[in-house]
Order: structure tokens, then C-alpha cells, then sequence
């Protein structure tokens, strides 16, 4: 199954090649390194939203790279920068999923992917074998509860849903509060999408999350931030401040079927040393596989100097 | 951000002096920060080379103001530029014979079914007759979310399950002129434009219906990809505007100057929150300074100017410079901050680094201190206000009774409003150039 998402990855990433970066690989028939290339590589990364102070990271590593070990071909360049990437990523550590019941938390900003990642996520630890609950505790955005209903629906599993206007903070506790009762290993919750400069909904996050640890002590026990992988420079800014709110514990990089590159993640790895543990890659429930930073960066190189 | 562009410019051009024109070097150096600048502003990469070698060409040989330095004129250029590219504000389009169709398309999750309720909003509150459509049938509940909008707003929706959104559309405009509609908003489902079934879908629909506006929803945030998402969506329809929505985060939104340069369409409207009611006019400048780092000052200043009292703002000014500034005075002061809004609200206008800081402090700990200063001084007696001096150990006990605060809470205004005024003092002293400088 693994074997299948990452080749759904890889074909989804295709589409990518074809439309944005075809001109590249005409620039690149060329081999041998000129100015040229080094214009190029730069293009590269900061169009894959990399950002500007790890891109010139990244090419003064290359520049070091080329006159120590004399390279000259393009070829030999998308070697290193390949792995000049590769190793800016980590690979995502196992899943604790030892506590009964594990409790993970969803976050992120408005429209980032959240509802569908956890239905996505649903179906993947239900997979697994694992007995799943839902909490559905965006009780703000209109017919926010209904949409994961429908998920829950489409995949039978149980939810636990707020009314609108209701108290996220009571339905993530009561979520706890049911999957406790009735054994369940592992429960999602949902929360409404915000913006991380709303001080006050930033605040209430943190009670959803203080709330949580008192349903059930040591919950939630994973934080998870839903980023789009189209977002730019905020990305970083967006980490962060969810990452003090609420210690944030890992990324989901959503939507990254899309033609964007989702380049920010090597910034909010390297400075904020958040795992990246899941890639959305559709809006089907199918669409979600364990992060492969292998694949990540060939996603990302494409067309460079083959 | 927008003080470290202009710094940078500084430093670059701390060596020229005056030597009458921008010299190329000069220029080259300039400019490398004003590219720096864009990119971290997510403007996308060709776009930016385009934009740079166009101020590049307007600044070398340039004639050397007396009024403004070197780095002011360079980020005179860049501005003016800016502007330019940004294009004029444009009002939606409702030309063309009733009922007129607006139709709302873009990426996943970039805000479309909440402006079809804002537009849906600001259209009725104009004297028109709205009907939403839910035309996106995939994504669990997208119906059911513009239904829950409508019905906030008491604006029928048209829904039909089972129908394609060609058809829908079509039996939407059909309805809608029969019950004397003037206008039919239609919400389309997310897509990216990579996806060919879908984009021609998008086609599929404007064969059927004639839409006055296309709109192109784009979340504020998002990143280089911008330059190609809306060649896409301009591919496959004919865009007639921008929507930007998330603005009320902290992005930057160089990629309304990408999909500007790709578009030519104008900028329409801003979304600015999840309330229905948070969408704005667009400004060019405002937008320009935001996208420079320079944060929302023009904003902060009209809200200012819109709560400010003429009259009060200048007896208290020559009152200041007297040294007369009382505390009477400094209530008013306070009165107005508090009606330019939330304090969280206004803090977030500022400049880059300042709008950084003012996030780390709790904005309800502020109001709270602010609310404690307001009482204390209604608690006063007017000779009180106006002569503290005459604030002895009892007077202080009934003040702090009667403001609900104690004692050492009085003497900490007390100590405030001394050093204020001994700062004013001085400022009077060393006149008007011991000003601190706010904006430079
Ligand atoms: N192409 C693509 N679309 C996605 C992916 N994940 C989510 N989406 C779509 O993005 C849009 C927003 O997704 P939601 O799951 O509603 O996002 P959210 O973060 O819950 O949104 P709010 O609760 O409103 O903040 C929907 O149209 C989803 O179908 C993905 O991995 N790829
Ligand atoms: N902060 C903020 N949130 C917004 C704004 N506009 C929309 N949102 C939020 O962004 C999320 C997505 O908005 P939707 O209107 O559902 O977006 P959409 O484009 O219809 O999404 P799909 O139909 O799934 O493609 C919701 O949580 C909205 O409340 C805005 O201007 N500011
Ligand atoms: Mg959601
Ligand atoms: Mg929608």
C-alpha cells in the first residue's frame, strides 16, 4: 500500500513537471555548469518557495561543493543539490501511538486542509487495525461539523460532534471523555481553522488544548499543524506561532498535488525542528501518505540538470 | 521590514553623498535589495526580475532630488512602481441586462463560498436582489455551508442535487430572472488548475451562462505558484477580477503583484476575517506599503483621522507645549485610542517589526491596564485631574475605592503622568527636532 500512495505521489508530481518547469529541462541540455546554471538553480528554489536565506544557504554549500570536488557537469550538481536537500530533511520519527487513547490535535490556518486530513487520517489509522473517534470541535465555521459528519458517514466511524456556536474546548473534552468509555485507540479532533495573528482565537486554542490534558492526562498527545503547501513566506510565521500556542509536535504539508512545491518546509524543519510525518496529495481519502523526504526533494528537482 | 529596505538603501548608498546622479553601480547595489525585498514578499521570481530591471531603468541617471536621499528616491521609484502594477481599484461589474451572474472561482479552500456571503452581503445592502448558487456538488457539506451563509443573511440559495454545475448554473439564471433577481452570485467548487476535467468545467459553464464578472479568489498567503495557478484559471475563463482574501493575517501579498503582471485584471476586493461583513475596498498604496513591509500605517492613520476631534486634538497640543497637559487631558487621549477599536486590532496594523512585537503582548492585559486608567481618573475630582498635586494619602484611598484599584495602583498613574510630562518638558526645551522620529 505504501508502495501504491508514493507511486500516486510521483504521478501526482508529474503533472507539476509538465506545466511549470518544462523550460528548465530545454536550459539544462546543456551539461556542463555555466552562470547560467547557477541563475537557474536559483530560480529553482526560490520559485519552490524555499525562501530566500535557505536558498543562498543551499548555494554557498553548492558553490563549496563545485570548487572542492571540481564538479562540472549539470549532472553532478543535481547530485549534490539533491543531497544538499536530502539532508535538510529529516525523516519523519514512528508514531507513538502507545497511549489508550492517543489524542491528536488538528490545527492550522483558515482553509489549510484540516477537515479532510482528518478524514484522510481516519481511514489510514483505521487501516492500521485501529479503532478511531472523531471530535468535530469547529463549531464556528458554517457547516463545518457537517462536512466531517459526512466523512465520519462515508467511513463509518464514530464522531463526536459540538453545536454551532458551542464550546470547542467541551467537545474536545467530551471526544476524550467517549473514547475513554468506550476503548477506542486513537481520536482526531477537528478544530476551526484561524489565522495566527487572532490573539483571542489563539487563546482559544490553548483552552481546547488545556481542556484536553484534563479529559485525559498527558492529551493531547500530538499536535498537528495542517499547512497548505501553496503558502509562501507566511508558512514560517504560521509554524511558529502555532508551535508556541500549542506545541506543535508535527506538519502536515496539504495540498501538495498542487503545482506548488511546498519549499517552506525546509525552513520550518531546520528552525523550528518540526517532523513533517504526512503529504495530502488529493481531495480523496486515498490522498494521504507518510512524507517521504525522497520523494519530496526528486519532486523538487525534477528537471534540473538530467 | 519596510524601515530595514530603507536602512539597507542607506547603507548602500552612504558613499554617494550628493554627487548629482544615481550612478549604474550605485543602482546595481539598490537594487539587489529591492529584489531581496519582493522575493520575501512572495512576489514570484520572474516577476520580480521584470519589476527590477523596469525601476532599474527609471533610477540609473537619475537626477539627484535635494528633498529626498538617495534610498528615499530608489523606494520613491519602487513604490510609484508598485502602484502602477497594482492597477487602480475597480467596482464590480453589474452591467449588462438582469439578472447579472458573478461567478466565484479559484483553488481549494482560498475563500470562495465565504465571498459569495460578503458579496452576496454587500450587493443587497446596495438596493439589489441576490441569489446565491451552490454550484460545487463534491466537497462534503460545501452546499450545506453556503445554505448555513444564506440563511445568516436571509438570501435564498439555489441548490439542485444531482445536477452538474453547467446545468445548475443555467436553471439558476433561468429562476432567478423569473423572480425578478438582479443579481445571481455563483459558488464553484475549489480546484487546481492543473486539473483539466475540472478547469473545463469552469468552460462548460460560461458556455451556458453569460457571467458579468468572473472573479479569481486567491488566499493572500500564498507563494511563487501564483504566476502559474492564475495562468491556469485565466486559460480556461475570461477572469475579470482579484479577490484577495485572508488579508487580515500578517502575509506580505507579493502575489497580487505576480497575478497582477499575469492577469491585467483589476484587484476588486479585500476579504479581511471570517465574519461576513469583513470585506473591504482595495488601495493600491495600502497594498503597495503592505507588500514593502511597511504595514498598514495608511490604515492606522484614517482610523485614526475618523475618531479624531479637530478641535480637542489642538487645544491639547498648545497645552502640551505649555506644559499644561493635565490629566484630564489624558483621559480624553485614552477615550479616543479605545474608539479606534480593539487594541488587538490596532496593534496588528503596525509596521513589520513593531506589529511583531505588539503580538507578544497580550492585548487583554493592556486593556485591562487602560480600562484601570480610565477609572482612576473618573474617579478624580476635576481640581484633582487638573492639579494632582493635590492628591494627599486620603484623597488617594477615596480615588482608589471608588475606581474598584488600591492605592499603589493611583501612584503608578501618578508616576506616569509625571514623567510624561517631565518628557514634554523637555521636548519643548530642545523644540521640535527633539521630536522623536516616528515614521522616517
Ligand atoms: N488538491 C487538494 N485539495 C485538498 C487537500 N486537502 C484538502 N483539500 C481541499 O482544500 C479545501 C479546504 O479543505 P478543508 O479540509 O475544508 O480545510 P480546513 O483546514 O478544514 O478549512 P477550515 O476548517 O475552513 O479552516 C477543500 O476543498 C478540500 O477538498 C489536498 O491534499 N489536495
Ligand atoms: N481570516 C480569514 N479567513 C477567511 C477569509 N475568507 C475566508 N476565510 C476562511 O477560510 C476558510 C475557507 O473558506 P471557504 O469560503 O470555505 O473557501 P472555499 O474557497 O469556498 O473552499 P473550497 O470550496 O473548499 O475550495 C474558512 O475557514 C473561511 O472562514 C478571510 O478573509 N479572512
Ligand atoms: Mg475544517
Ligand atoms: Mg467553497
Amino acid at each position: 500500500m505504501a508502495e501504491n500512495l508514493l507511486a500516486r505521489w510521483k504521478t501526482g508530481l508529474e503533472k507539476t513537471r509538465k506545466s511549470t518547469f518544462g523550460r528548465i529541462s530545454q536550459i539544462f541540455g546543456v551539461t556542463q555548469i555555466t552562470d547560467g546554471t547557477w541563475e537557474e538553480l536559483e530560480a529553482l528554489l526560490i520559485q519552490s518557495d524555499i525562501g530566500i536565506d535557505t536558498t543562498e544557504k543551499i548555494m554557498e554549500e553548492l558553490w563549496e561543493i563545485e570548487s572542492s570536488a571540481g564538479l562540472t557537469r549539470t549532472s553532478e550538481l543535481r547530485e549534490a543539490l539533491k543531497n544538499t536537500l536530502r539532508a535538510r530533511l529529516d525523516t519523519p520519527p514512528p508514531l507513538d501511538l502507545s497511549a489508550k487513547p492517543t489524542v491528536i490535535l488538528i490545527v492550522g490556518v483558515n482553509g489549510s486542509g484540516k477537515t479532510t486530513t482528518i478524514a484522510k487520517l481516519g481511514q489510514y489509522f483505521r487501516n492500521q487495525g485501529k479503532t478511531v473517534l472523531l471530535g468535530a470541535a469547529d463549531t464556528f465555521r458554517a457547516a463545518a461539523v457537517d462536512q466531517l459528519q459526512i466523512w465520519a458517514d462515508r467511513l463509518n466511524l464514530p464522531i463526536i460532534s459540538g453545536q454551532p456556536n458551542g464550546d470547542p474546548g467541551a467537545v474536545s473534552y467530551d471526544t476524550i471523555q467517549s473514547a475513554i468509555s468506550r476503548g477506542i485507540e486513537i481520536v482526531i479532533i477537528d478544530t476551526a481553522g484561524r489565522l495566527h495573528t487572532r490573539y483571542n482565537l489563539m487563546e482559544e486554542l490553548r483552552k481546547v488544548y488545556r481542556v484536553a490534558g484534563k479529559a485525559l492526562d498527558g492529551a493531547p498527545h500530538m499536535v498537528w499543524l495542517v499547512m497548505d503547501a501553496t503558502t509562501g513566506q507566511n508558512a514560517l510565521q504560521q509554524a511558529r506561532a502555532f508551535k508556541e500556542a500549542v506545541r506543535v509536535t508535527g506538519v502536515i504539508l496539504a495540498k501538495l498535488d498542487s503545482s506548488a512545491r511546498g519549499g517552506m518546509a525546509f525552513a520550518i524543519q531546520r528552525e523550528l525542528n518540526l517532523p513533517i510525518y504526512f503529504a495530502g496529495l488529493g481531495e480523496k481519502l486515498d490522498d494521504l501518505t507518510p512524507f517521504d523526504p525522497e520523494a519530496f526533494v526528486e519532486s523538487i528537482l525534477e528537471d534540473f540538470g538530467v | 521590514m519596510f524601515e530595514t529596505l530603507t536602512e539597507k538603501l542607506n547603507k548602500v548608498f552612504t558613499d554617494i553623498g550628493r554627487r548629482g546622479k544615481l550612478s549604474e553601480a550605485d543602482v546595481d547595489a539598490a537594487m539587489r535589495e529591492v529584489r531581496l525585498a519582493l522575493l520575501e514578499a512572495d512576489v514570484n521570481y520572474g516577476v520580480v526580475k521584470d519589476f527590477v530591471s523596469r525601476v532599474r531603468e527609471r533610477s540609473v541617471g537619475h537626477e539627484v532630488s535635494r528633498a529626498l536621499n538617495p534610498a528615499q528616491q530608489v523606494i520613491k521609484i519602487v513604490n510609484e512602481e508598485l502602484i502602477q502594477t497594482l492597477g487602480e481599484p475597480a467596482p464590480l461589474n453589474l452591467s449588462g441586462p438582469k439578472p447579472r451572474l458573478i461567478m466565484l472561482v479559484g483553488l481549494q479552500g482560498s475563500g470562495k463560498t465565504t465571498a459569495a456571503g460578503k458579496i452576496g452581503r454587500l450587493l443587497r445592502s446596495k438596493g439589489e436582489r441576490v441569489m446565491l448558487v451552490a454550484a460545487d456538488p463534491y466537497r462534503p457539506a460545501a452546499i450545506t455551508q453556503l445554505q448555513t451563509l444564506g440563511n445568516r443573511l436571509d438570501i435564498p440559495v439555489h441548490t439542485e442535487a444531482g445536477v452538474l454545475p453547467p446545468k445548475l448554473a443555467e436553471d439558476a439564471m433561468a429562476k432567478a430572472e423569473k423572480g425578478g433577481f438582479t443579481v445571481v452570485i455563483l459558488d464553484t467548487a475549489g480546484r487546481s488548475q492543473l486539473d483539466e476535467a475540472l478547469m473545463n468545467e469552469l468552460g462548460a459553464i460560461t458556455t451556458r451562462v453569460k457571467p458579468a464578472e468572473i472573479l479569481l479568489v486567491v488566499d493572500a498567503m500564498i507563494g511563487q505558484e501564483a504566476v502559474n495557478i492564475a495562468r491556469g484559471f485565466r486559460d480556461a475563463v475570461e477572469i475579470t477580477g482579484l479577490v484577495l482574501t485572508k488579508m487580515d493575517g500578517d502575509s506580505r501579498g507579493g502575489a497580487a503583484i505576480s497575478i497582477r503582471s499575469v492577469t491585467g485584471v483589476p484587484i476588486k476586493l479585500l476579504g479581511t476575517g471570517e465574519g461576513l461583513d469583513a470585506l473591504e475596498t482595495y488601495d493600491p498604496g495600502r497594498l503597495a506599503s503592505r507588500i514593502l513591509g511597511m504595514g498598514d500605517m495608511i490604515g492606522l492613520i484614517e482610523r485614526a483621522e475618523a475618531q479624531f476631534d479637530q478641535a480637542t486634538a489642538q487645544k491639547q497640543a498648545e497645552r502640551l507645549m505649555k506644559g499644561e497637559f493635565t490629566l484630564e487631558d489624558f483621559a480624553t487621549q485614552l477615550k479616543q485610542l479605545r474608539k479606534m477599536g480593539p487594541l488587538s486590532q490596532i496593534l496588528e496594523m503596525l509596521p513589520g517589526g513593531m506589529g511583531q512585537m505588539a503580538r507578544t503582548v497580550n492585548p487583554r492585559d493592556a486593556e485591562k491596564q487602560l480600562k484601570k486608567t480610565e477609572a482612576i481618573i473618573n474617579s478624580m475630582t476635576l481640581l484633582e485631574r487638573r492639579n494632582p498635586k493635590v492628591l494627599n494619602a486620603s484623597r488617594k484611598r477615596r480615588v482608589a475605592l471608588g475606581s474598584g484599584t488600591d492605592v499603589q495602583d493611583v501612584n503608578r498613574l501618578l508616576k506616569q503622568y509625571r514623567d510624561a510630562q517631565r518628557m514634554f518638558k523637555q521636548l519643548k526645551k530642545s523644540g521640535p527636532r527633539g521630536l522623536p522620529k516616528l515614521f522616517g
